[in-house]
């Protein structure tokens, strides 16, 4: 395909999960740079220095605010990336770098990390932590599509995508408390169980069918919240789902 | 015909052809007969159901631990449960009326539990649950592709444990360990007892005792299931039955092949149909108008609409 869109992979302060999801995509992500995407920038897998001009920019990891390159870089690719996407709680709500004291070696005074909203404007959120290969891909096919595809298919890109460019408005933060002041205490919780699934540190039980969380195990990623089927939900979207799985799984092929 | 009934390819009035099964089934055991077909043909190798104490003790290592211990479980009181055999199926058959957070219960399916082609049943905002974390899949890496078969149950609210154990004691005077079967149906909420006795009461008593969450749910008859089903629109010891995705096409077409079940045509039942559409219309309109009332709840103040 000859109108291919350009993405980068930008690292900032993450452990590089989101990335191996990315890669996990297996064959997936070889069909994606052979057909949708050429990656132009990326640690390791693209022997470019600085960071170029291109259409979707995949952020992982918080800006190290005590990093002055980080926060440089993080500037540059809002300016250089028509989309910004944050891959990962990291880069969506700060996630495990909430919690960073710094005093670690070699940098023991970079102990202040922010979720990158905090320093530029993001365009779509992917949380979860790590992301999943499936919600990556996902959206990688969606942004092609919302870029060079025919009217019907910017159409169906932007409805899929709404709600993950939602959460990028929504704000930085995220924490099992989402669900009690957004969905429990707003009296939208029916039980389904759906955030004990999804928490990544099983830090949510269900007790008398609600769920319960222990705070002191949150790692704050938004998984949980984000999964919810009360927090977010586009019947018209999810109605579709066998379409649109098939569209995506033939865009693999 | 409208959409409220959600897209369908076949609709029928069910019954599975197992008389032992149907002997303790809620209706025409339809549930129950699929999955157990489906662990049969190789469709699933395991389903998440709710289960309750008897059950929970004799397999805990089927039930996701939650506190309390399983050992203080209350009668009646329902948590999910992965089955992986016909024996454990059969063993969590019936209606259990109060909340079990199955879909809790799905990414676990696929790890510690193993299975690689996971069958769950569930009411229709745990079938939305399902189909939100296929095509979002926030927390559940490789979860998505392993959901092999989802069945629905028709829904109009669901109650939290302590409104059922109100329900049955205070209101209907029995004592839940001396429960055999609840039902809703006939506009009626009934309670049957192991020695036989049967109370009923009017729905409108239980309405106040419903899981608030419920009353913003614009789905009654499972829409995102591969296979729905419950009693309305069948007689008495039937089931209605719609068939819905592609999935739930073959997995239907094999199981009427395999002799599973005895059907009727929908349009040669009473109460049919009829009575499905307009239970279904009835629960949009009211819900339509609960979450209406959100957006002026306070003053100046909305309460938050889930849906965009």
């Amino acid at each position: 395909m000859v109108d291919k869109s350009t993405v980068g992979h930008i690292h900032m302060s993450g452990c590089t999960g989101c990335l191996v999801s990315l890669a996990d995509n297996y064959g997936g992500l070889l069909t994606i740079l052979d057909r949708y995407a050429d990656l132009v920038y990326g640690l390791t897998l693209a022997d470019v220095r600085h960071i170029p001009k291109m259409d979707v920019a995949l952020v992982e990891g918080s800006v190290c605010i005590n990093d002055k390159l980080s926060v440089e870089e993080i500037k540059q690719t809002r300016e250089k990336a028509a989309v910004v996407v944050a891959v990962g709680g990291c880069a969506c709500y700060g996630n495990i770098t909430r919690f960073a004291r710094g005093g670690q070696q070699n940098q023991p005074a970079h102990e202040a990390y922010l979720p990158v909203g905090d320093i530029i404007k993001v365009d779509v959120y992917i949380p979860g932590c790590a992301p999943t290969p499936q919600l990556i891909r996902n959206v990688c096919v969606m942004a092609y599509l919302l870029l060079k595809g025919t009217k019907e298919q910017k159409e169906l890109a932007t409805n899929y995508l709404k709600p993950l460019m939602m959460a990028a408005q929504r704000g930085t933060t995220a924490c099992f408390c989402d669900l009690m002041t957004e969905v429990i205490n707003q009296g939208l919780c029916m039980g389904c169980g759906s955030c004990a699934s999804a928490c990544p540190v099983r830090a949510i039980t269900h007790e008398y069918g609600k769920p319960q969380g222990v705070r002191d195990l949150c790692i704050k990623c938004g998984a949980c919240y984000n999964q919810c089927p009360r927090s977010w939900f586009s019947i018209d979207v999810v109605s579709a789902y066998e379409a649109i799985n098939e569209a995506i799984m033939a865009a693999l092929q | 015909m409208g959409t409220e009934l959600g897209n369908y390819k076949t609709c029928v009035s069910a019954r599975s052809t197992n008389k032992e099964l149907l002997k303790s089934a809620q209706d025409g055991g339809i549930v129950t007969q699929l999955f157990a077909f489906a662990l049969d043909e190789g469709i699933i190798d395991g389903a998440i159901v709710a289960v309750s104490k008897e059950f929970a003790l004799k397999n805990p290592s089927k039930c996701m631990a939650f506190n309390p211990t399983l050992d203080d479980l209350e009668p009646w009181r329902s948590i999910p449960a992965v089955v992986s055999t016909k024996a454990e199926l059969f063993e969590a058959r019936g209606t259990k009326y109060n909340i079990s957070p199955n879909v809790s219960l799905i990414k676990e399916a696929t790890r510690s539990f193993g299975l690689d082609k996971v069958g769950i049943v569930g009411t229709p905002c745990q079938m939305q649950a399902v189909r939100k974390l296929q095509l979002y899949p926030i927390g559940a890496r490789d979860v998505g592709a392993s959901i092999a078969l989802a069945v629905g149950i028709f829904c109009m609210e669901n109650f939290p444990y302590q409104s059922i154990l109100q329900l049955v004691e205070d209101h209907a005077a029995m004592k839940m360990e001396a429960v055999k079967k609840m039902e809703i149906g006939k506009g009626k909420f009934w309670v049957i007892g192991k020695r036989g006795q049967v109370v009923q009461l009017p729905l409108k008593v239980t309405h106040k005792y419903e899981q608030p969450g419920c009353h913003v749910c614009l789905d009654y008859v499972a829409n995102l299931a591969d296979i729905s089903t419950g009693s309305v629109g069948s007689p008495d010891g039937w089931s209605t039955v719609f068939v819905r995705s592609k999935i739930g096409d073959s997995v239907w077409a094999k199981a009427m092949a395999a002799g599973c079940f005895e059907t009727q045509p929908i349009e040669k039942v009473k109460p049919g149909l009829e009575l499905v559409t307009k239970l279904t219309n009835e629960k949009i309109t009211k819900n339509k108008a609960t979450l209406e009332g959100r957006k002026t709840f306070g003053v100046g103040k909305a309460l938050r609409n889930p849906y965009i």
